[in-house]
């Protein structure tokens, strides 16, 4: 082999070098154009969406606020009473405070569970909203009704399963804000 | 000879006809304003049944038969049948099926399967491979909820913009011969997304699907909203309707004057259903029975009607999944 | 008091449920952990001295039971009371709720709505 041609040989390797370089170059530069595109395009995609969700605002009725308020006071106000009535009652009989509060507790979630059952707790939401959300008969219902709705499916994976799907996640949460702060109160001490 | 028009339409050469129509509600329904436009009213929401699921089952394998029979034929005249609901795996259709034995496809299109089913009954039959088809849909207030939402017997409240899930059901039946109005077009409906998260907001989430497929519907076949005596949409409600009229009008196209929705059309202020209502069923039970009384009578000439779907299940939602959604449209004509 | 501490609770479940996109599960999973927080910061327990059932009653009063309960039982205790107080506290609640539950679930079935 001359010695030329092996200066040949290495001048078609540079030069293959650079062409591909240069395509590297072109493709990296393609890239970062069709990344810019891509990313306008979805700031516009997103703006849509934005412009879009602000029409829906404007045009979607809003809750009657101010009904609401009034019922879910009334209502949660009056359930909370019957808890102090039954508390003191129990009270009277010569209970300690904490063993009235129990039973007051007992009772609420019995007639949460038995209105749910009768049909007339959903009744009874659809105007108070929280104010029989929130009070523990609120609880009870939340127990009730897809344990009684889910029964077709059985009394394992239906009733006993699905007993927790609302109130799965209040007692989950309720446990673990009570170890996290018994655990900071433990270390404190 | 290609029959296809535009990006996404069809017309018919032969267009097929709509024979005979059949439906039947729940008593919400039978109370509202379309009373005395409904075959059967069921006393309530089981019917003697063991559970929603089964009664919606029983809901439209009673439309089929009704409407099978009311245009005097048989269940074996009928080649095909094209059918869906709302629940998983298309439960309640699959048992319907199960008892009436005839071939059949089942369909998804959440609440555009009514319109779906029609679109597909006619280009087999104006192809010529059929001479009868079934198309129906049903949906069961009850049942939906308990799936997609939370127990009916939860005490929460619904919000204003809310739609009611319709408990009933449809059947077309769609023929090569015979008489009635006639499915001359169709459109097929492109997946639109426009980012709407609220699973209560089903007419937000699904008006620019709509608007979608009536701008290209119009586009396709180079007619102008006038052109029809009325456009109807499947279940948007008011909150969708009005976004409808709006959307269309920033791209130029008045249809103010002659659109209505039949989510709208169902039930009366006094019932409590917020924004309408929804549903497969929607459509189809007003379709079925109003629209189609309105048709034989030449009240109604020519219409477009549009079945509107959400096609988000219960896990997207939870994975905070945005709500893609569909609309399909046929161009019935007397 | 009663009347108005627990109505008031449960106005900011209903600003909470009409104001943001929170669902009525989580306004309780939040008034849970509120309760529990506030009851750890010491807040709790002088509204529940003020308004008595009126903050027991709500969801909140849970959290609170839930949080005194441990507290107490890591007092008695020291460190098992992290894992025994909670439940201890809550017990007669969480019972009543879940059998009272179950015999109302086989005893009745739902009406559901369109009837």
């Amino acid at each position: 082999m001359h010695i030329s041609d092996l200066g040949g040989q290495n001048k078609k390797r540079l030069n293959y070098k650079i062409a591909q370089h240069r395509t590297y170059n072109l493709k990296k530069g393609d890239n970062m154009t069709n990344e810019i595109n891509k990313k306008q395009e979805q700031t516009q995609e997103k703006m849509q969406q934005l412009e879009y969700q602000n029409k829906v605002d404007n045009i979607t009725p809003k809750p009657p606020l101010f009904k609401n308020i009034c019922w879910a006071f009334v209502v949660g106000g009056l359930i909370c009473i019957l808890g102090q009535l039954i508390a003191d009652y129990f009270e009277g009989l010569g209970l300690s405070k904490k063993d009235a509060s129990a039973y007051a507790t007992a009772i609420l979630v019995f007639l949460g569970s038995f209105f749910t059952g009768l049909g007339l707790y959903d009744d009874l939401g659809k105007r108070a909203g929280a104010g029989s959300i929130v009070p523990i008969t609120g609880f009870a219902n939340s127990i009730v009704a897809p344990a009684m709705e889910f029964k077709r499916e059985g009394y394992v994976f239906g009733v006993g399963a699905k007993m927790f799907v609302i109130a799965g996640p209040v007692l989950v949460y309720g446990m673990v804000t009570a170890f996290i702060i018994g655990l900071i109160y433990w270390i404190r001490q | 000879m290609n029959k296809k028009q535009g990006m996404q339409s069809v017309v018919f050469a032969n267009p097929p006809i709509i024979t005979s129509t059949a439906n039947i509600v729940g008593p919400m329904e039978g109370e509202g304003l379309l009373q005395g436009y409904f075959d059967y009213i069921m006393p309530d929401n089981l019917n003697g049944l063991a559970s929603w699921e089964q009664c919606e089952s029983y809901l439209m394998e009673y439309a089929i038969k009704k409407a099978v029979a009311k245009e005097n034929s048989e269940m074996e005249d009928i080649d095909c049948v094209f059918a869906g609901d709302l629940l998983n795996q298309l439960m309640s259709t699959h048992f319907a099926m199960k008892n009436l034995k005839r071939p059949f496809l089942g369909l998804y299109g959440a609440c555009s399967t009514m319109v779906e089913g029609m679109l597909l009954s006619a280009i087999l039959l104006d192809g010529g491979f059929f001479n009868k088809i079934v198309a129906a849909a049903s949906s069961h207030h009850d049942a939906a909820e308990r799936q997609y939402r939370f127990p009916n017997e939860l005490g929460v409240q619904r919000p204003p913009g809310a739609q009611w899930t319709v408990t009933g059901s449809g059947a077309v039946v769609v023929s090569k011969l015979g008489n009635g109005p006639r499915i001359t077009t169709a459109t097929i409906g492109k997946v639109v997304d426009y980012g709407i998260k609220d699973p209560n907001a089903m007419g937000p989430a699904m008006a620019p699907a709509a608007v979608d497929t009536i701008w290209q519907h119009l586009q396709d076949t180079e007619r102008v909203p006038t052109y029809y005596d009325m456009i109807f949409t499947g279940d948007l409600g008011s909150v969708g309707r009005d976004l409808v009229i709006q959307l269309l009008q920033e791209k130029g196209v008045d249809i103010s004057a002659n659109y209505q929705d039949c989510g709208c059309m169902i039930y009366s202020e006094e019932q409590d259903a917020h924004a309408g209502a929804s549903g497969c069923a929607s459509s189809a039970i007003v379709l079925c029975g109003f629209i189609y009384k309105r048709l034989m009578t030449s009240k109604l000439k020519k219409i477009l009607f549009l079945g509107t779907g959400s096609l988000h299940s219960t896990t997207s939602y939870q994975q905070k999944e945005s709500i893609p959604c569909i609309a399909h449209a046929v161009s019935i004509e007397m | 008091m009663v009347f108005v501490v627990g109505g008031g609770l449960c106005v900011i479940g209903q600003l909470l449920m009409d104001l943001t996109a929170l669902t009525p599960a989580h306004v309780l999973v939040l008034f849970v952990v509120l309760g529990g927080v506030l009851s750890g910061l010491g807040l709790y327990q002088p509204l529940v001295d003020i308004a008595g059932a009126g903050a027991t009653v709500p969801l909140l009063g849970f959290g609170h039971a839930l949080v005194t309960g441990t507290i107490e039982d890591i007092n008695n205790f020291g460190f098992l009371g992290i894992f025994s107080g909670a439940l201890k506290a809550t017990a007669t609640g969480i019972m009543a709720a879940v059998v009272f539950g179950f015999f109302m679930a086989v005893l009745f079935n739902p009406k559901g709505k369109g009837g």
